[in-house]
């Protein structure tokens, strides 16, 4: 069980030749080939060898994840290779370097294999002009209307027109005018008008999202993105269209006109509806969740998310929300409730107490349960929640860390077969004591009426359900977005996240409290921080033996699972 | 004195002469096949045979064959490029996709002698090892279509195409393929894509090369019809043979459109460089000289992309004396020989070897608008600087031709066009559009200045109230 947690999660690469190339005169050595969108090894283009220069090549088009297109030409630039003689030997300075050949013609960085000696010019007046050139031609028939532009203060036009462009406009013909506001799809909206046609989108969808929806109608100038023709764009990836549309055209109808993206604080976090765990970042003002978008983790989602994912958030803000601590139907504080809970348990026989924990409750919550569930002798699951997978990131798990709650020991290989042993000992009268954690245990085969023969009834939750009308102790819980912790995904990646927003009331994160009733109960201590925590229990949790916190970086470690 | 040679076109225009399959074989029709088909290999100094294909390509590169369809690239080294050794089949493409302004000589080879197209695409086919091949025909030439499918049709019923060609165990089937009516299906890669039933954005090179990754990503050639064509001429009179017509380096003949304000405008076949511009333009046997009354003004050598020529220009022409000493001959622009290399000397190109004659009575600022109104129609709109250039250009132009000019367009207009061409767009449409605009305003500018200066004129002239306000032409939007 405990082999060395790793970062890998595929065999390593095949060793690559390197090659010598020289970028605006430094010279660098890159592997001869590099990996395309697809994963195949492909010769290495002079984008991506300037990407390891650290030198910035503007591309409106090029995606590191997506097929070549070619179409923008911002990353033009200028090149020479090694002067071939009649003898077809390099020729060689009078200093003893390679004559360099430079070509007539530029070449787009994103598409031109790079070959040995060849040097790349990104800074010469020709690629300053060509740039400018481009730019003029995106801009000539562009609306610039960012004071209203949804893309505003992330955009590739204003950046690079900064970076690149000219200050004044030459342009004194009449602008071409094209669809705005265009219902691409339930949850997209085109403007047209503010498009450079680089067809990531299209290519995405086509490539990626394998639905073939977006095309381009019309010729030259009038060029437009559609769909085709009574059919809308709709699949469960849509909206990554929006994140890679380097402009404005694409917007998210579920974000345009909420907030200036300038105000967004954002947080590192993890998607949690289902067990693929994607990357993401959080996009909150003030306390207020405003757009989840994907976070690039080539170890699990690469630079995607589903549509579903993304937009289910919104239950976070639910004006509902349990923001009480309830002891008897009856508003309490977290010192009371969780006395009289502590002392409860105390008391407890050993096996009267059980634990039904949930799969979309953090690693080291689901841990510090096992120190409850260990002390009590309680019988514990959580409950499954299965659904369709797809062939991208979707997983048929439909909770975040059902095997966080498998290492913790919590539930076993099949999660929820405990729950009929669970309803039977209530029904028996064997057990007196349940505790749930975020889950309406009535769904789950426990009825209220079964529920009604407990003595004590716990349940921690985040909204209200039947479960929580028959709780004798409410606790109000945290969700992901207002605590941090650790998930563990479908393939053993563990993943950290960070808090965006405050839970609302007297709400608190499940680790928090729990923290405090492990040491009530148990006498153990020492948990108070999230990384403390998470240090204690790997060196608790075999799977998880030799993982910390800080080491598990932004993207996360495999375990063994 | 200049002549006109038939090579191409020598029964064509022959009374009585009918596109029907008996009408070719009683000219001689598909003997270059049969005798391309019964070539032996040969015997090699080094112990090596050299298959019939293999032959038929050498033949090819000796005859210095150099495409027709407008970029004049050596044919031999055309089919030396494609890739033999990837197992994937081989396709053979005939461009017909003939739309390049001013120029109507495939439309000539496919009306009135189909079956020499097809005989020289199955000539061509043969030596590359091609077993499908088509014939991507322009969407306006319906009338083409039809007299190829049905060339197709004899030419399988005589089994010189289908299974077995002949009992010599090679099969080949051919498909007309015609377009919808965009210009840049004539670009090789967006025919290609426009084949394969897509949109014809032209694709990106490298790594999208025709000879490696063209049809279905297969190796892939595309060739003009005039010179798939010359392939059946030269397996008929040998390579050598066929590179004693001409002039060395622009061998065998050329079927010239000629159009403009000339007395006899047409298509006429000549040897590759045995006539001049001024020839063609003037001698009797060929334009018949200008309107009565008229002097030149101004030629654009090779449809309509190329870069016009000024009356009264003269070029410096490298050439050899007599020793084959290089020297420098002092050239007007009529006494260009009408070649490849001598009008890329001059400046321009032979393209598509139409010449656009133009006398005094051309406002060059009109025909330059006319000209970009085309481009702007056909950019294919997928890379930025022609999609956003061809449109902007067309609507300066608009502008300066209809009475709100300014001045300064002419600059405008040439700093508009220089974003677009030298490789910083995708195919050569990014040329074709700027050149005229560049090459027009360079040589004409006078004409382009004074046009917006009276435009700017006679706007303060209303604005002061002295002049009644013009009624202009509805914008471009």
């Amino acid at each position: 069980m405990s082999t060395a947690a790793t970062t890998e999660t595929k065999p390593a690469a095949p060793v690559i030749e390197k090659i010598k190339v020289k970028v605006d005169g430094r010279e660098i050595e890159v592997p001869r080939l590099t990996a395309d969108w697809s994963g195949k090894l492909t010769p290495t283009t002079m984008i991506q060898a300037c990407e390891q220069a650290k030198t910035d090549v503007p591309h409106y088009c090029w995606h590191p994840q997506l097929p070549v297109a070619g179409n923008c030409r911002m990353c033009l630039v200028e090149f020479g290779t090694p002067a071939m003689g009649p003898d077809r030997k390099p020729v060689i300075n009078p200093d003893g370097t390679a004559k360099i050949a430079k070509s007539p013609r530029p070449a787009i960085a994103c598409a031109t294999p790079i070959s040995p000696g060849m040097e790349i010019y990104t800074t010469t007046p020709a690629v300053k002009q060509m740039r400018e050139g481009v730019l003029e031609s995106l801009l000539i028939n562009h609306p610039l209307d960012c004071p209203i532009c949804d893309q505003a203060g992330e955009c590739k036009l204003q950046e690079y027109s900064v970076d690149y462009g000219q200050s004044a406009s030459r342009f004194v013909e009449a602008k071409v005018h094209k669809p705005k506001a265009v219902d691409l799809g339930p949850r997209i909206m085109l403007d047209a008008e503010r498009c450079v046609l680089c067809t990531r989108c299209i290519r995405f969808t086509r490539d990626i999202a394998g639905d073939d929806k977006l095309g381009i109608i019309n010729r030259g100038s009038y060029n437009t993105i559609a769909t085709f023709p009574g059919t809308p764009f709709d699949n469960n990836y849509t909206l990554n269209t929006v994140d890679i549309c380097p402009v404005g055209a694409l917007t998210s109808k579920d974000f345009r006109f909420q907030m200036r993206v300038w105000f967004l604080k954002e947080t590192k976090s993890l998607c949690t509806s289902c067990g693929t765990g994607c990357s993401t970042l959080l996009g909150s003002r003030e306390e207020k969740l405003f757009r989840y978008t994907p976070r690039d983790n080539a170890a699990v989602n690469g630079p995607w998310m589903c549509d579903a994912g993304r937009l289910n958030y919104k239950w976070i803000q639910r004006a509902d929300r349990l923001k009480e601590v309830q002891v008897f139907g009856k508003k309490n504080t977290w010192a009371g409730a969780l006395y009289q809970i502590s002392d409860r348990l105390k008391r407890a026989q050993a096996g009267s107490v059980a634990i039904i924990a949930s799969a979309r409750q953090t690693n080291e919550e689901l841990w510090l349960i096992s120190k409850l569930k260990a002390k009590l002798s309680a019988v514990s699951d959580s409950v499954a929640r299965f659904g369709e997978a797809d062939k991208l990131l979707v997983s048929a798990d439909k909770n975040p860390n059902t095997n966080g709650a498998r290492l913790t020991g919590i539930c076993f290989t099949e999660i929820g077969s405990n729950l009929p042993q669970i309803a039977a000992g209530i029904q028996s009268g064997k057990i007196r004591t349940l505790i749930v954690f975020g889950e309406d245990v009535t769904k789950h085969g426990l009825s209220a009426d079964l529920l009604a023969k407990l003595e004590t009834l716990i349940v921690s939750d985040i909204l209200p359900n039947e479960t929580v009308k028959l709780a004798h102790y409410v606790l109000p819980g945290a969700a992901h977005a207002e605590k941090r912790g650790s998930f563990t995904n479908t393939k053993g990646r563990v993943q950290k996240f960070m808090k965006a927003v405050e839970a609302p009331g007297d709400a608190r994160a499940e680790w928090e409290f729990l923290h405090e009733l492990v040491h009530n109960v148990t006498g153990q201590n020492g948990f108070v921080t999230i990384e403390g925590l998470f240090n204690e229990m790997a060196k608790d949790v075999p799977a998880f033996n030799g993982l910390n916190w800080a080491a598990l970086g932004d993207t996360g470690v495999t375990v063994q699972i | 004195m200049a002549q006109e040679y038939k090579l191409i076109l020598k029964y064509a225009d022959e009374p009585g002469y009918t596109p029907d399959i008996e009408c070719y074989l009683r000219h001689g029709g598909y003997e270059g096949l049969k005798k391309a088909l019964a070539i032996q290999p040969k015997d090699l100094p080094d112990g090596k045979k050299l298959s019939g294909p293999e032959q038929i390509r050498e033949d090819v590169k000796v005859s210095g064959l150099r495409g027709r369809g407008g970029a004049g690239f050596s044919c031999g080294l055309k089919w030396s490029f494609v890739d033999r050794r990837s197992g994937k089949p081989i396709y053979l493409i005939c461009n017909a996709d003939e739309s390049e302004p001013g120029t109507f000589k495939d439309r000539q080879i496919m009306h009135k002698d189909p079956h020499q197209l097809i005989e020289g695409m199955i000539i061509s086919c043969f030596a590359n090892d091609v077993k499908l091949a088509y014939i991507y025909i322009r969407g306006e030439m319906p009338e083409g279509a039809k007299i190829l499918n049905q060339a197709l049709k004899e030419a399988r019923a005589k089994n010189f195409l289908g299974k077995n060609i002949l009992g010599t165990g090679y099969d080949l089937e051919m498909h007309v393929h015609r377009g919808a009516g965009a210009y840049i299906c004539g670009e090789e890669t967006g025919l290609i894509e426009s084949l394969e039933g897509k949109r014809p954005y032209p694709r990106i090179k490298p790594p999208y090369f025709p000879a490696v990754l063209g049809l279905w990503m297969c190796p892939t050639i595309v060739n003009n019809v005039e010179t798939l064509c010359n392939v059946k001429h030269i397996v008929e009179m040998g390579g050598a043979a066929f590179a004693k017509l001409g002039t060395p380096n622009n061998t065998g003949t050329r079927i010239v459109s000629l159009s403009g304000q000339v007395k006899r405008p047409g298509y006429y076949e000549i040897e590759v460089g045995k006539a001049t511009l001024g020839e063609l333009i003037n001698d009797p046997k060929f334009g018949g000289g200008l309107r009565d009354g008229r002097k030149l003004k101004a030629i654009i050598p090779g449809g309509s992309s190329s870069k016009v020529l000024k009356a009264g220009e003269k070029f410096k022409l490298k050439k050899k004396d007599a020793e084959g000493k290089e020297i420098v001959v002092e050239t007007d622009m009529l006494d260009l020989p009408y070649d490849f290399d001598s009008l890329a000397q001059a400046g321009t190109m032979s393209g598509s070897s139409a010449i656009i004659v133009m006398d005094d009575s051309v406002d060059i600022v009109e025909a330059l608008a006319n000209l970009s109104e085309f481009y702007a129609h056909e950019s294919c709109g997928q890379c930025t600087p022609c999609r956003e250039g061809a449109l902007w250009m067309n609507k300066t132009l608009h502008r300066l031709t209809h009475g709100q000019g300014r001045k300064q367009d002419a600059d405008y207009l040439v700093k508009t066009a220089d974003n677009i061409p030298g490789g910083r767009t995708i195919c050569a449409f990014g040329e074709a559009c700027s050149w005229p605009v560049q090459s027009f305003v360079a040589k004409f500018k006078d004409e382009f200045v004074a046009k917006g200066a009276a435009d700017e004129e006679r706007r303060a002239q209303e604005a002061a109230g002295t002049a009644e306000p013009k009624q202009l032409a509805q914008a471009h939007h």
